[in-house]
This record gives structure tokens, C-alpha cells and sequence, in this order.
């Protein structure tokens, strides 16, 4: 299963300046994104390569509104990869090379693998090339390790006053980020809790049922394996929320692969990490770090971009390998 | 006996050392002295997943897994950052009574320190 290889030095992982017509290249010849189209809470895929490589028709396609990256985990070196800062430079060379630059950065968590400072600050400098410079983020459990969870807030904790929840509204999309890796019962999936609950149903209070919501937590916010975690135990009061809303798009990370579902007018949606591939659901002792080829890699790591389509009104989702 | 030579002990050591701790009060005293009793986080578990230790014993446990893991107690006792692979955490137990941890980074990784 383990393979010896590494993608250190190999030279597709030379960290050298990609053209955004190379760029443009790797997502043509990689081919392994598609695009989805939400209309009416049923998806149209469509081929990312063709996305990709015309620009009548990318733009057609819709504005791009943001750009999820996950599970960065800065300071990882094991096996799987020993170079994870390399690989989220190529995660963001491809973001900076797309025809039209999204208006946000949506970080799902995961940011560091071990929450030490260093580790933060690398990520931060990583992130700064980043052309689009407004980040939105949610920890993930890797985040909160320190005794007093205050690297992340310190850095990050602005926007939601250190509680790690808030909203915001962009192109009339509005955006909730909640934190469900603070209150694990022992045993047990994440945890939103009945104050962050509360705080939704307050801020949902009002909002027409036709405006659009994206919401964003680190662990996914339906039971996809719950052997492994892989749920939120609270989620169905979350969902009891939402469910007015004509179009609802969540967000999440944490399982290091793409999982989707639509339910209704919610679609489900996990990103893959920049760092490295876990395995499928069960298969293995579990949820660590899968180790494959260096030449598997970077079709395993990657990028969702999300755009705004006006007609029927919703967002569609586009993943995007660094392959 | 020096921390690290604790470190590098096998699962055998740890097993022998939880056993002495429950066979009689003497060699729990005696496992105190020593300084520690090491339950290991690999594979996604603490082993053993409980362990009975004398007040007064220090435990420690050590990441023997490609993952990192945390110690973290149910009511606040005890919280380790993130061990990284072969990094290690110690708490001593001062007072008898039953503890329950988890990791916090894999929630449903759980144990249990029963102290006498």
C-alpha cells in the first residue's frame, strides 16, 4: 500500500513560477474536475477542461464569487508529503491564474497540522500570494490543540469576536462560518452547541427564503461515517434552519476528499486538502494520512471554486486537482 | 529509569507495568516511584484503554502513530497541545478517583485512568 516514493523532487514540485497558461494547461490535461451547475438544487455537470480552456464559455459559466481551500495542515512532513507548503503553492498558483480572479478566499480548516505558531505563520505567508487578498476562516480540530485554543483566534478570531462563528454577506450571497471542533463529546461526532444554534436562528430571522446561503464549518455537517467522526451530532437542527431557503450550499473539509449530496435545496460538498489524500470511508484502521505515488499526488489534492449563475439563480461548484 | 529509556519501551514493558499496578498495592507504590506508567496512542487508540495506577503515579503517554493525538480530560483535570509522532505528555495523579480523556483531534480515540 505504502509507497516509497516522495513528491519531493520530483519536477512538476519544483515550486518554480507557473504561467497561468501552464496553469490553464494542468487544468485541461488534468481532468479530473468537474463542474457542477446548481439549478434548482439538481446539479448539471458539465467539463471542466472546456470550463478551463474557453473563455466565452468560463465566462458564460457565471462570476466566480469564491474559491475553497482545505486542509492545508502547514508543518505536516510525513510521508504522504513531505512538502505540503508546495503543494498549497500550486494550489494557489492555479487560483491566481484563473481567467477572472473570485472576490473570496474560503479557508475550511485545517490550516495547521499541529496549531503552533510557526506553523501559522507560514501558512499566513503562504496565503499572501494569494491574489485575492480577503480570506474568510473556520478552524478545524488541528487548529485547537493549544491548552488555551488561542493561536487560532488570535490570528483569525476577529471576525467572530473569538467565538469562531459569524456571517456576512457578499453579492447578496450570505455567508455563515461555524465552528464544530470545539465541543467533541468523547466518542462522538463535532459538536455546534445550542449558543451557536441560537446565534443562527437570530441571524437567519428575516432573511428572504430566496437569498442564497453558503455555510462553512471544518467537519462535515451531515453523518457521511460515523466510526470515523466524520459528522456533526447537531447538524439536523441546523438543517431544520435552513431548509426554508430556496438555495443553500455547504461547505466543509476535514475528510480530505470530495463527498456531495443534494438533499432538497441543500447541497452538500467536501473539498479536497492541498496537503494529502485520506482514504475512502472504512477502508484502513483510520482517517490518517493515505500514502500514494508521487504521481498520484497531485490528482488527489486540489481546489473547489464556486460562481454565482443568475439564471436560475444559484451558485455551482467546480473542483480543480493541482495535477 | 530515565524518561527515554521509558520512551523506547515496548508495548510488553507497558502492558507489565499496567499489570504491576493492579496486582498489589506495593508495586503500584513502586510504579510511582518510578515516575511513570505509559499508555501509547497508535493506531487511532490508547493502549490500554483503561489503566489502573496508585495516587501519587505520574502517567505518560506517548504517540507512537504517523498522526498527531491530544490528551484531553472530561472535566478540565488535563489537556496535552497536539503530540506529534513520539512526542509524549505527563500528568500526575494526585487524588483517587476515575478519570475519563479523549484525544481531541479523533474524538472517538477514548480512555480511561482509574486511580486508588
Amino acid at each position: 500500500m505504502s509507497d516509497p516514493t516522495s513528491l519531493k523532487g520530483t519536477p512538476r514540485n519544483s515550486g518554480g513560477p507557473v504561467t497561468r497558461r501552464g496553469a490553464l494547461k494542468c487544468l485541461a490535461f488534468g481532468g479530473a474536475g468537474t463542474l457542477f451547475a446548481l439549478a434548482g438544487g439538481v446539479f448539471t455537470p458539465i467539463d471542466l477542461a472546456v470550463a478551463a480552456s474557453d473563455r466565452k464559455r468560463s465566462a458564460s459559466l457565471g462570476k466566480p464569487l469564491f474559491v475553497q481551500i482545505s486542509d492545508t495542515h502547514i508543518g505536516f512532513n510525513k510521508e504522504a508529503n513531505p512538502d505540503v507548503s508546495g503543494t498549497l503553492n500550486r494550489s494557489i498558483d492555479i487560483v491566481n491564474a484563473l481567467p477572472e480572479q473570485p472576490a473570496l478566499i474560503i479557508h475550511t480548516g485545517d490550516i495547521t497540522h499541529l496549531s503552533k505558531p510557526a506553523e501559522f505563520d507560514a501558512a499566513q505567508q503562504l496565503f499572501s500570494r494569494l491574489r485575492t487578498t480577503e480570506i474568510h476562516t473556520v478552524p478545524g480540530e488541528h487548529d485547537t490543540t493549544d491548552p488555551t485554543v488561542t493561536e487560532y483566534f488570535n490570528r483569525f478570531g476577529k471576525a467572530s469576536g473569538n467565538k469562531g462563528y459569524y456571517s456576512f454577506d457578499h453579492a447578496g450571497v450570505h455567508f455563515v462560518a461555524l465552528i464544530n471542533v470545539l465541543q467533541f463529546k468523547p466518542g462522538g461526532l463535532g459538536t455546534l452547541g445550542p449558543e451557536q444554534l441560537a446565534w443562527l436562528a437570530d441571524d437567519l430571522k428575516g432573511r428572504s427564503a430566496s437569498t442564497p446561503i453558503v455555510v462553512f464549518a471544518h467537519m462535515p455537517l451531515w453523518t457521511i461515517y460515523e466510526p470515523w467522526g466524520w459528522g456533526t451530532a447537531d447538524a439536523p437542527q441546523l438543517m431544520e434552519q435552513l431548509r426554508r431557503f430556496g438555495s443553500v450550499t455547504v461547505l466543509n473539509g476535514h475528510i480530505h476528499q470530495i463527498v456531495q449530496k443534494v438533499e432538497g435545496n441543500v447541497t452538500f460538498h467536501t473539498a479536497r486538502s492541498t496537503a494529502y489524500p485520506q482514504p475512502i470511508a472504512g477502508e484502513g484502521a483510520g482517517p490518517g494520512p493515505l500514502k500514494v505515488s508521487a504521481e498520484q499526488l497531485p490528482g488527489m489534492l486540489g481546489v473547489t471554486s464556486v460562481t454565482v449563475v443568475k439564471h436560475p439563480r444559484g451558485l455551482r461548484l467546480n473542483d480543480t486537482t493541482i495535477a | 529509569m530515565s524518561l527515554r529509556k521509558w520512551l523506547v519501551s515496548s508495548m510488553q514493558v507497558l502492558l507489565l507495568g499496567a499489570m504491576a499496578a493492579v496486582a498489589s498495592p506495593a508495586p503500584a507504590t513502586e510504579a510511582a516511584a518510578q515516575g511513570s506508567t505509559i499508555v501509547m496512542a497508535k493506531d487511532f487508540m490508547f493502549a490500554p484503554t483503561s489503566l489502573t495506577v496508585a495516587a501519587g503515579s505520574t502517567v505518560t503517554w506517548t504517540n507512537r502513530d504517523d498522526e498527531p493525538h491530544s490528551v484531553v480530560s472530561e472535566n478540565g483535570l488535563f489537556r496535552s497541545g497536539a503530540l506529534d509522532t513520539n512526542e509524549s505528555f505527563s500528568f500526575r495523579f494526585e487524588k483517587p478517583g476515575t478519570y475519563r480523556y479523549t484525544c481531541s483531534i479523533h474524538p472517538r480515540m477514548v480512555g480511561t485512568i482509574v486511580v486508588h
